[in-house]
């Protein structure tokens, strides 16, 4: 493992800024301010890891007691999202700091986690992208069927992992090597080029980039 | 004003003339060529505007060599050094679609006259910024 810079935000949208001749896809990123919950050390938690906490808890009971007492006992402040971030230098953060967009500086690559945008239970025309059956030459009430979905008495069965309908989306996706156009520290704005998984308003976690750095070593 | 937009704010154009579909305009555009830039007008009629905020562009359909020509330009891309009003026209769509399949005198627009004295061309620039330089 690596030394692995993260932070919590919410997907604002998408727009498209200009450089000199193109225009840029990028998704605005409303990042943190996240704060340090807690430190997981190897002595006593056998791994590292720096605990990250980020929004407002919701007034209506969101912060339950023993969540209350997590946070009053590593002396962070409390926080709606929960996650942990596994990074070699986790002994570097203490509980309560603050961590903002500026962590990360245009050019950087990140790797983006979110929920995808649930598309209920799909057909393998949408889920997998076959291609259906045919719209005449006698087909009848099987125009998005599958088709055969395996052979005879042998092997009597169907395969593992052989796709067919069922649920689409509302998964956990990243998506990796994102490149940072953009980090605004002051709005805690975050603009990387490209797609993000999840809906306006969904929670996504910036990290950087596990394949860059080896991206970078095998090119020099 | 949700964030997107006001991200989107310090991309936009600072002069924009008004103008609508019917239009003749004068686009200036910026074009690097073998690392020198220079500008190259397109003139022709306004046939679209479409989309909003830092994402608008639209359409100028001119007839180049009896080939009609249609270029698509994004409204608040620093590639436009400016956009020039030169004829402003009636019409009564919002989408001028139509004038594709006319030729000629049939894809005349009359020309709008306007109340305020404001009508006639309206000059814009955008930064004044030395041209022809790197």
């Amino acid at each position: 493992m690596a030394e692995i810079k993260g932070i919590l935000g919410t997907k604002l949208g998408m727009t498209q800024i200009f450089d000199d001749t193109r225009a840029i896809p990028v998704t605005v990123i409303q990042a943190g301010p996240c704060f340090v919950a807690q430190v997981r050390t190897r002595e006593k938690d056998g791994y590292e890891a720096v605990q990250l906490a980020f929004a407002e808890p919701r007034s209506n009971g969101g912060l339950t007691k023993p969540m209350q007492g997590h946070f009053e006992a590593h002396g962070g402040k409390p926080g709606r999202y929960v996650v942990e971030l596994r990074t070699d230098d986790a002994a570097s953060y203490v509980p309560g700091q603050e961590i903002r967009a500026d962590i990360f500086s245009p050019g950087e690559r990140t790797d983006v986690v979110g929920v995808s945008k649930g598309k209920g239970f799909a057909g393998t025309m949408k889920r997998h992208g076959f291609s259906g059956l045919g719209a005449s030459h006698g087909t009848e009430r099987k125009h998005r069927s599958p088709g055969a979905i395996g052979a005879c008495a042998t092997p009597s069965r169907v395969f593992k992992g052989t796709r067919m309908a069922g649920q689409m989306g509302n998964e956990r996706v990243t998506v990796l090597n994102l490149e940072v156009v953009r980090a605004d520290p002051e709005r805690n704005l975050l603009l990387l080029r490209g797609a993000v998984p999840g809906p306006n308003g969904g929670l996504v976690m910036v990290k950087s980039s596990i394949k860059a750095p080896a991206a970078a070593w095998r090119g020099a | 004003m949700n964030t997107v937009d006001l991200v989107e704010k310090s991309e936009l154009r600072d002069v924009l003339p008004d103008f609508r579909p019917g239009d003749t305009v004068k686009v200036n555009v910026r074009v690097v060529e073998a690392g020198r830039e220079r500008i190259q007008v397109f003139q022709g009629v306004v046939i679209r505007r479409q989309g909003g905020g830092l994402r608008e562009t639209f359409t100028v359909r001119k007839i180049s060599n009896g080939v009609g020509v249609e270029r698509i330009f994004p409204v608040h891309a620093p590639m436009i050094e400016s956009i020039v009003v030169v004829r402003r026209g009636r019409v009564r769509r919002a989408k001028l679609y139509y004038l594709r399949e006319l030729r000629g005198k049939k894809a005349r627009i009359k020309e709008r006259r306007e109340a305020r004295p404001a009508a006639g061309a309206v000059e814009a620039t955008g930064e004044a910024e030395s041209e022809g330089q790197g």
